[in-house]
């Protein structure tokens, strides 16, 4: 197709496309009003649960099957990142780099952020049902903190902080975990990822029932996630040299 | 007040997006991502949605970076 067809091409759809969001946004109730119906059933029923986090009450306890359908959809683009990032045969193994000059005030926020920004993932995951945040994000913000090493340190030190083995484990463990609490609420109460823990009270620790176990399901799994897909990155960007036979004959 | 913020948030994610798609080189859109992720952090912050805005930050700003300038990495190391 020439530069001018494609150009005619996109012209055409960007304006359908255009006129499409239009209609739709004249569809919308304004902006920042008053009425929000979903937000009255959701408010109500996260309450009803004794979840304060409303976001989590609906991630993890009203439409908790989506949020098995998103942790899937993670699991799924992490294995097919690792298979697509193996090693192949032809790549030749080159010694990972030592760590290069690092600035000592690096050195030290790296040292002092490190076990900060594990806490405050712990955190995030684990008062998912009182706070904002949950799983996922404290997750994140876990295995984010955990590459501070590599900043701080190398690469050796990153490895010998996060055993790849136990995160691919604990990675499907996680993923399993959710699956099964949601079988339990089968065998407990007839619907799949129903509620069945005991409520507790409205803002302790131990409250909402299912949503801080899922949080914390959703959290290992997350966290052990990200490292594995980081990881093979790092593997072959550091650690495996460029092919040396021709790259297509690996295909 | 939240009207202003609003506006003043959702002009900088703008011309954070602006930049970040006319930065051509990947390693510098790299970076210039990085700051629209924090933009974006903000605007959500402002409309109230600190769940969304804690994931923004940690996969927009930290790890979809870090994972282009890796893969730009290997790609460059297989070119020399």
């Amino acid at each position: 197709m020439s530069r001018t067809t494609r150009q005619i091409v996109f012209l055409v759809a960007a304006a359908g496309l255009g006129v499409l969001l239009v209609l739709a946004f004249r569809g919308l109730p304004g902006f920042g009003t008053t009425t929000h119906p979903y937000r009255d059933l959701a408010v109500a029923a996260a309450l009803a649960h004794r979840a304060p986090n409303v976001i989590s009450s609906v991630n993890f306890d009203q439409r908790a099957i989506d949020t098995l359908g998103e942790e899937t959809i993670l699991l799924g683009s992490v294995i097919g990142a690792a298979a697509l990032l193996r090693p192949t045969r032809e790549m030749r193994r080159a010694s990972p780099p030592g760590g290069g000059h690092v600035l000592p005030a690096t050195r030290l926020v790296g040292y002092f952020m490190l076990p900060l920004t594990l806490l405050v993932g712990t955190d995030v995951v684990v008062h998912g049902h009182l706070t904002p945040g949950g799983g996922f994000q404290g997750g994140v913000v876990l295995a984010t903190g955990l590459h501070l090493q590599y900043v701080t340190a190398d690469f050796e030190g990153l490895r010998r902080l996060r055993p790849l083995s136990w995160c691919e484990a604990a990675e499907a463990s996680g993923a399993t975990a959710f699956a099964a609490i949601g079988l339990a609420g089968i065998v407990v109460s007839g619907a799949f990822l129903a509620n069945v823990v005991p409520l507790g009270h409205f803002g302790d620790l131990l409250s909402a029932g299912t949503v801080p176990l899922l949080n914390i399901a959703v959290g290992i799994e997350v966290a052990c996630g990200v490292v594995v897909l980081l990881a093979s990155y790092f593997r072959q960007a550091l650690l495996l040299g460029p092919a040396e036979t021709e790259k297509e004959s690996s295909r | 007040m939240t009207g202003v913020l609003i506006v003043l948030a959702l002009t900088l994610v703008g011309i954070g997006g602006t930049v970040v798609a006319f930065t051509f080189e990947p390693e510098r859109q790299a970076l210039t991502l990085s700051v629209f992720g924090l933009l974006l952090t903000v605007l959500f912050v402002v409309l109230q949605a600190p769940d969304v805005a804690l994931s923004q930050l940690g996969i927009g700003s930290a790890v979809v970076p870090l994972m282009v300038m890796l893969a730009l990495r290997k790609i460059r190391s297989g070119r020399s």
